[in-house]
């Protein structure tokens, strides 16, 4: 079964990709023969092949163009009790207005052991599939803790009344199945200091020994964060983090001496180029 | 023997004076440096070099991307008809053009890189030769890349060959601009990241507060889930503010102040210019009462007003009368009222005037949304009964509103089969149709409904000449302004011009409707090259013709167009990003006789090539061929 999962997940994710990348290449294909041209009056005037050329060029610095971005959303210490952690989420994209390449990272540090506990690390095609909405599909693999890869399947965008939400399902390359959902708003208190709250949910499918984890909800981080835009592009922040285990996988922690449940105080920054 | 510091300083100093007094063409200096008016200039004969360049503005210097070394360019002035040689060498090292803006040149001689020609290659001159058969004030700048941004923009007078009937005793350039210190590309990088990352005038949490205060819980609330619930924001005025802009009158900043004299009595005449890439300025002078006597190069029946609403690319002169020995404030506000920039009129040169205090920023309503009360219910055949609400604060049906837009658009159809848009080709880069667009030429323009003075509405403006051309027209064409603020994508009907494969056809001799419906919630300066829009505003036969008509969020406006310039024309956004994210298209006018399918390859006249040299138009084959064959013009 795990089997019939991986192989259908891999084969799935490999022809996305190359849907994305023959997509891509549609977008930025441009008509360049004089025979196909939307219009070519000027070549009467001036030579056909320069016409060409400065009419592809015209066509695509309107509508046709590349960009990048580059986003840390959450780049913050976080102190409980007995332990402090650095926290990282951030992702970028490179592609025009349909379809991108979207990186994703995220993970956490901890000070105590001078070691990261958990890193991933995501590729995804983006598309945008209606106004506020983009499908993703890529890759994923966990650096930390253990060398992981899964197939990423999520949807990313602006949910009526302003919410953001970013949701993804994952099925490991043991044909395991998990999913993320992340939720945040925005409150503008003035025009540069805005609070944030932020909600995270995890699932998994089944109960993943390996990682500690029971089936169903695993965990929840809801948090609200304060920020100061110096610039829309630099903001630092402080805030505050509910982070729970539920279920099985709370028993596990608990079981093994752990706290299911935690408040963490945040600081960090945000920041975008 | 001088020390270091003191030589510092009086380097600094030195700098200063030259950041302020940074090279300006004559009829961009202030009075207090010798401009107490325009000389009538005229010649028919300009060299012009586009090139990179340092300037002051607002105190701080950086380089400008412009025409001989100054910001704004020089004018070119000529008269009426004369024919006109200008040759444009391109120093920089990418490609450039110069577009004529307004004037009815041959459409190969309009300067628009891969419509009209191939564009200026870096170290070529270019020669363009026109007569046009107009006169009045218009203007020019570069259509490559975002040049425009940069500095690239210059005045046009064209003097009438007969008498003028303006009367006036003293003319001054008022070229209006934005200027920032980021790099355009940032900017427009900054708006696909984040398309609201210069908007600073949202609506907060206090305000809520204030709103709930004053009209209750319920109706702030349900205002707030309204615009929340279709993912906008009443606040979305412009995409680039005062936060990075400083605005400019001829290269001046408030602080730098630029100065003009008159003396008390006389009538001055202003010709206004906005040059911006992206703001549309409110016009006024408190206390100086201003008539309007050309609207874009074109004179129209004089119109006294206070205050009048000006689209990027739009050209006003208006004639006034000073009569006390006194300041007066010439004030360019943005529309979003984030910034504004001031000029003093005075009867003393170096005179600086009291600059009035920025007003409250306007916040859209259900109209510029275009889905007012008798929208709600979606299935609606009968909406036509006129736009009933009006003003801020009706609150009646925005609960309603939530309801049935909330829902809908998650399925990316959700009004495409009410709001009549047929051709719009749905997708992400499209939000909303406009339900219910209306009739707004009797409008003065967001922020301007409730001033207590006299605004311009373009339902006011007539030509002084009767129209020449008072056909009816033979056929109607309908576009969409649309677009997705969230993702800044722009474009007409849905499709953006890197994805066009096809003009909009014109037929050479015909008369056409072109209906505009902005689906958006912006303001959009639509221009027209090689072609005015007679502005169908119930002006019988005085139709104000125009080149650029700013278009108001849930607008839908008609212009009449003499088709009467074979070419191929740019037809755009005037707003620089705008465009540059889409929003533009070709209008082909094609020669009479010919279809659309001759004008294929073979279909072509005989070609004339024409290499990019200053010798390429000298060939006279081809003059022959501007203005008896190509150009039409009379």
């Amino acid at each position: 079964m795990r089997q019939v999962i991986r192989t259908l997940s891999l084969s799935a994710l490999t022809a996305s990709l190359l849907a994305g990348t023959a997509a891509y290449a549609q977008d930025h294909h441009h008509e360049g023969e004089a025979g196909n041209a939307p219009w070519s009056q000027a070549d009467a005037y001036y030579d056909p092949q320069d016409m060409a050329e400065s009419r592809n060029k015209a066509q695509h610095h309107a509508g046709g163009q590349t960009f990048w971005f580059v986003m840390a959303d959450r780049f913050e210490l976080q102190f409980t009790d007995d332990e402090e952690t650095g926290v990282w989420e951030a992702q970028g994209w490179l592609g025009g207005d349909i379809n991108r390449l979207f990186v994703k990272t995220e993970g956490e540090y901890s000070l105590e052991h001078d070691e990261i506990e958990d890193a991933e690390i995501q590729a995804l095609w983006s598309r945008a599939v209606s106004p506020y909405w983009d499908i993703q599909t890529g890759l994923r693999y966990d650096i930390e803790p253990d060398g992981k890869a899964h197939g990423v399947f999520g949807v990313q965008g602006l949910a009526p009344y302003l919410f953001e939400v970013d949701a993804a399902t994952f099925v490991s390359d043991d044909g395991d199945v998990t999913a993320r959902a992340e939720v945040e708003y925005e409150f503008l208190l003035t025009q540069r200091l805005i609070l944030q709250p932020r909600v995270e949910a995890n699932f998994s499918l089944q109960d993943i020994p390996g990682r500690g984890l029971g089936s169903g909800l695993t965990g929840v981080d809801a948090g609200m964060r304060l920020r100061y835009e110096i610039r829309r592009e630099f903001a630092p922040y402080v805030g505050v983090e509910w982070q729970g285990s539920f279920g099985d996988t709370a028993d596990i922690i608990e079981a093994a001496g752990g706290d299911a449940q935690g408040t963490a105080l945040v600081a960090g920054i945000r920041a975008w180029f | 023997m001088v020390s270091r510091r003191q030589f510092l300083s009086t380097s600094l100093q030195a700098g200063l004076v030259l950041g302020a007094t940074s090279v300006l063409p004559a009829w961009a200096l202030p009075a207090s440096r010798g401009n107490t008016g325009l000389n009538a200039l005229s010649g028919n004969r300009f060299d012009l070099v586009i090139d990179r360049f340092p300037v002051s503005v607002d105190g701080r210097t950086a380089l400008a991307t412009g025409v001989n070394g100054t910001l704004p360019a020089p004018l070119l002035r000529f008269r009426e008809g004369d024919e006109i040689t200008i040759n444009v060498a391109n120093r920089l090292d990418e490609d450039s053009s110069i577009h004529w803006h307004g004037l009815l040149v041959p459409f190969y001689m309009d300067g628009v890189p891969g419509v009209s020609f191939p564009g200026i290659r870096p170290g070529e001159t270019f020669r363009y030769k026109f007569a046009v058969p107009q006169n009045g004030t218009y203007w020019y700048h570069s259509h490559s890349g975002l040049q425009e941004q940069l500095g690239h923009y210059g005045p046009i007078i064209i003097d009438p060959r007969d008498a003028d009937p303006v009367d006036y005793d003293r003319e001054y350039i008022l070229v209006l601009s934005d200027w920032s210190f980021e790099g355009p590309h940032r900017i427009f990088k900054k708006l696909k990241a984040m398309s609201e990352s210069y908007n600073f005038n949202h609506r907060t949490v206090p305000d809520f507060a204030q709103d709930a205060a004053e009209e209750g819980f319920n109706a702030a609330f349900e205002q707030r889930a309204m615009w929340g619930g279709m993912r906008m924001s009443p606040r979305d005025i412009a995409d680039v503010t005062g936060a990075t802009y400083h605005f400019l009158i001829n290269g001046h900043a408030t602080a730098d102040n630029w100065n003009a004299v008159f003396s008390a009595g006389e009538r001055v005449r202003l010709r206004i210019i906005n040059a911006s890439a992206m703001t549309i300025f409110n016009v006024r002078i408190p206390g100086l009462p201003m008539t309007i006597v050309q609207a874009d190069g074109l004179n129209v029946q004089p119109l006294e007003v206070d205050e009048f609403q000006m689209g990027v690319a739009e050209t006003y002169d208006v004639i006034v009368q000073p009569q006390d020995e006194k300041a007066y404030a010439f004030t360019a506000e943005s529309i979003d009222r984030s910034g504004q920039v001031v000029a003093t009129l005075g009867p003393r040169p170096g005179m600086r005037a009291q600059a009035p205090a920025l007003r409250p920023v306007p916040t859209l309503t259900m109209k510029d949304m275009a889905m007012d009360h008798g929208a709600m219910d979606m299935g609606g055949t009968d909406m036509g009964g006129g736009m009933s609400m009006d003003g801020t604060k009706n609150d009646t049906g925005m609960a309603d509103m939530d309801h049935d837009m909330s829902g809908h658009d998650m399925q990316g159809h959700d009004m495409a089969s009410m709001g009549g848009g047929g051709d719009v080709k749905r997708g992400p880069g499209v939000t909303k149709l406009a339900a219910m667009p209306s009739g707004r030429l009797d409008e003065p323009g967001l922020g301007l409904e409730d001033v207590p003075h006299r605004t311009l509405r373009y339902s006011q403006l007539r030509s002084l000449e009767p129209n020449q051309d008072t056909r009816a027209p033979e056929r109607e064409i309908e576009i969409h302004l649309t677009s997705n603020m969230h993702r800044y994508m722009w474009s007409f009907d849905g499709v953006k011009f890197s994805e066009v494969t096809e003009p909009i056809i014109f037929h050479e001799g015909e008369r056409v409707r072109m209906t505009m419906v902005n689906d958006t919630m912006m303001n959009h300066p639509i221009h027209l090259h090689g072609m005015f829009f007679d502005l169908v505003n119930g002006g019988g036969n005085h139709l104000p013709r125009k080149h650029t008509v700013i278009v108001k969020p849930g607008e839908k406006l008609s212009v009449d167009i003499s088709a009467e310039h074979v070419g191929d024309w740019a037809f755009h956004c005037h707003l620089l990003y705008h465009m540059h994210a889409g929003m533009m298209q070709v209008v082909s006018v094609l020669p009479s006789g010919k279809t659309e399918h001759s004008m294929s390859h073979d279909g072509h006249p005989p070609r004339h090539k024409t290499p990019m040299q200053t010798d390429g138009m000298q060939d006279p084959n081809i003059q022959g061929h501007d203005h008896h064959k190509m150009g039409g013009e009379h």
